[in-house]
């Protein structure tokens, strides 16, 4: 029999301030899959991700998404985290007066509450934290700052990864993680991600350079152009990418497909 | 005299005249000459209108013309344990307890090592220590310029008086908690408050205002404050009156050399709520820090009136501000900072940032800088703004839910001003108080 897989998306049409960003994309992901959307600027990975994640500024039109049998598109933000969805953002937000670890103990004991689980002990949470803090090298100093408050860019980054791998989601949604990292900072990171890499688990790794799919290396490409998945492929379609450029792929996707312009 | 009602300035005037007759058979002269002054000035001056500049944003008409008798004489019997969901779980202090305006020694608690300070009533010091009280008393707080001033100035009649000796270090708080009880129709009461802090002293001293039942009633407050030189003070008020209850009050610091004041005001309840606060550094090299928040809701309104003088050369003064806005709610933040002409090296600074919860809010911010000094920094700035909706969805998408993310976000927005409150029952308690108005009855994600 056939396994369902863990998120399907189909025939997803979404516009912001009566823009359509996204039109038509379908996509499929397994448990244990790991999927890179690549893209030009202004293609649509990161509403695709935003969408995921529940942000209401997006205007769903047409098509849905289902998630473990769900409808997701019925769903809060909230309670698609405590289903296990998490979204490393793109551009972390910085949250003056709320502490770091304040933070991830309200969230993993809320999504924990929905799981019908105890609020986890102090003590326990603390060894988590520590564990979990070793992984993305997180110093002490950051987890008892207010939330993303002063990082720098690759902090910020690091700790996206960190709050990700405390609370263990079952799908995990990468926006332009890699973006603006030095490659220590994106070792770092991949790491991170690689460490929770299992059966169990997907992740959708969103991402404007080849490089990053050099540390994390997917099962599956896919070119997000114009709001549409134009290719899909394996990890070498990443390589064929970087050396040719997008540009190869839109004029691949212009002779297809008459442009809509 | 209980029977007369004041509800213009002429009736003030009148009332002022059986008070006199009646109640003050006792005053010492120098004190009558001052009430005298004070209600003549007041006959001069009448009620401020919002054409008067420094009341611009507050109308007062809602207070001249409710009709107000002065509180009774006789003593209110409350049982203790009315004011029991009132204390901070934790605070040790001496607690000087006044009800309707009076000080009630049966609710009072005032421990064994008061030896070393006078911690006494104004009523009872008046005829304990009248040297001391004429030195003091009414010399800071000026009534020539505001018509409320000098309606206290004329009526008062109890409040609490403190004095810490040179050189006293106090571990516990003084906690003057300013109680107002039923009444059948309503009463206006002019608490005044002296605390002289001797040289190289140190103390706490929180005031809190409160009512026991929903009641219209009028707390016209002055709190006139002495800090020696090098002395330093941590001072509170706390407005949690009931929503009818109008309630204007002055604080004025004295500040002598090296002194170092804090002040924190929080303001929760009150129809119509003013805040004076006027801190004069006269000595070189003083500090002054005022931390604030107000959070007026419904249709209350709270006007802070700061008046930070900078009188000596080398003084810092601070001014943080923070208001949350909610209903239809008015809030005025006036910030004058006046640096006189010898107080060179003076550096103020004054922020006021503000948060509006629904479109009805209404904040006006305005500072008022002047400056007859050429050797100084001064610096203000304000901010109003909205719920920031990224960080809220930032929350959410990690599994906190909408009502959680909306508390701990105006939590963090508030806790800037609680967490520089030290002492640690007071912080807490205002935070359980600041937490259930936010959360509005709704339930809350774990460890909040």
């Amino acid at each position: 029999m056939l396994k369902k897989p863990m998120l399907e998306i189909r025939n997803l049409h979404v516009k912001v301030n009566d823009q359509e960003i996204l039109n038509g994309v379908d996509l499929k992901v397994n448990a244990g899959e790991v999927h890179s959307i690549m893209g030009p600027n202004g293609s649509g990975k990161s509403t695709l991700a935003q969408v995921l994640a529940g942000r209401d500024t997006y205007e769903v039109t047409e098509g849905e998404i289902i998630y473990q049998g769900k409808n997701l598109l019925e769903i809060k933000p909230e309670e698609r985290a405590c289903m296990g969805i998490f979204m490393a953002f793109q551009y972390p937000v910085e949250i003056l007066g709320v502490n770091n670890t304040y933070l991830l103990r309200t969230a993993l004991n809320a999504q924990r509450k929905f799981r019908g689980l105890e609020p986890m002990k102090p003590v326990e949470f603390a060894k988590l934290l520590k564990e979990k803090a070793k992984i993305v090298q997180m110093s002490d100093d950051l987890l008892q700052r207010s939330v993303n408050e002063g990082f720098s860019g690759g902090e910020k980054k690091r700790n996206e990864i960190f709050q990700m791998a405390v609370l263990e989601p079952t799908l995990g949604i990468l926006d332009e993680t890699d973006s603006g990292l030095d490659i220590d900072a994106l070792k770092i990171v991949a790491n991170g991600v690689n460490a929770m890499r299992s059966k169990e688990r997907a992740f959708i790794v969103i991402t404007h350079y080849q490089r990053l799919l050099n540390y994390i290396v997917p099962d599956y490409v896919h070119v997000l152009v114009d709001g549409k998945i134009v290719k899909s492929g394996g990890k070498e379609l990443a390589f064929e990418l970087e050396s040719k450029g997008y540009t190869w792929i839109e004029e691949e996707d212009r002779t297809a497909i008459p442009a809509n312009a | 005299m209980n029977n007369i009602v004041m509800q213009s300035k002429e009736s003030y005037l009148e009332g002022f005249e059986h008070f006199e007759k009646d109640s003050l058979v006792n005053d010492p002269t120098w004190l009558r000459s001052i009430r005298r002054a004070a209600i003549s000035r007041f006959s001069e001056l009448g009620f401020p209108t919002i054409q008067d500049e420094d009341w611009r944003f507050t109308n007062v008409g809602p207070i001249v013309r409710t009709p107000f008798q002065l509180a009774q004489n006789g003593r209110i019997e409350i049982d203790s344990r009315e004011l029991e969901r009132f204390t901070f779980p934790g605070l040790e202090c001496n607690r000087l307890v006044f009800l309707n305006g009076q000080y009630s020694p049966e609710l009072s608690s005032i421990g064994s090592r008061v030896d070393v300070l006078k911690l006494d009533s104004l009523a009872h010091a008046l005829m304990l220590d009248g040297d001391l009280l004429d030195e003091h008393l009414a010399r800071y707080a000026d009534f020539q310029r505001d018509a409320f001033l000098a309606l206290n100035t004329a009526f008062m009649k109890d409040g609490a008086f403190v004095y810490i000796p040179k050189g006293a270090v106090l571990k516990e708080p003084i906690y003057l908690l300013f109680v107002s009880s039923a009444n059948a129709s309503p009463t206006v009461t002019h608490p005044r408050n002296l605390i002289l802090l001797e040289d190289n002293s140190q103390a706490t001293i929180i005031e809190d205002y409160i009512s026991l039942a929903d009641d219209v009633y009028f707390s016209n407050a002055v709190t006139e404050v002495v800090v020696g030189q090098n002395s330093v003070l941590s001072h509170y008020i706390i407005e949690r009156e009931s929503k009818k209850a109008f309630n204007i009050s002055t604080i004025r610091f004295q500040q002598s050399r090296s002194s170092n004041v804090t002040f924190h005001s929080v303001l929760l309840g009150g129809a119509l709520v003013r805040s004076n606060v006027h801190p004069v550094m006269v000595g070189e090299g003083s500090e002054c820090i005022i931390n604030g928040l107000f959070m007026p809701t419904g249709r209350q309104h709270m006007d802070n009136y700061m008046r930070v003088e900078h009188a000596s050369p080398h003084c810092d003064s601070r001014q943080l501000y923070k208001g949350i806005l909610d209903g239809r709610s008015h809030g005025v933040f006036h910030g004058r900072i006046i640096v006189h002409k010898n107080a060179q090296k003076t550096d103020a600074k004054q922020t006021n940032k503000n948060l509006l919860l629904s479109n009805e809010a209404q904040i006006d911010t305005k500072p008022q800088l002047e400056i007859y000094a050429d050797d100084v920094k001064c610096t203000h700035g304000a901010t109003i703004g909205q719920m920031d909706q990224n960080a809220i969805f930032y929350l959410r998408s990690r599994g906190i839910s909408e009502d959680t993310s909306r508390v701990l976000l105006l939590l963090a927005f508030a806790g800037e001003s609680l967490q520089r409150m030290k002492v640690e029952p007071i912080r807490r308690g205002l935070e359980e108080i600041v937490t259930q108005r936010f959360a509005q009855g709704k339930p809350l994600d774990s460890v909040l």
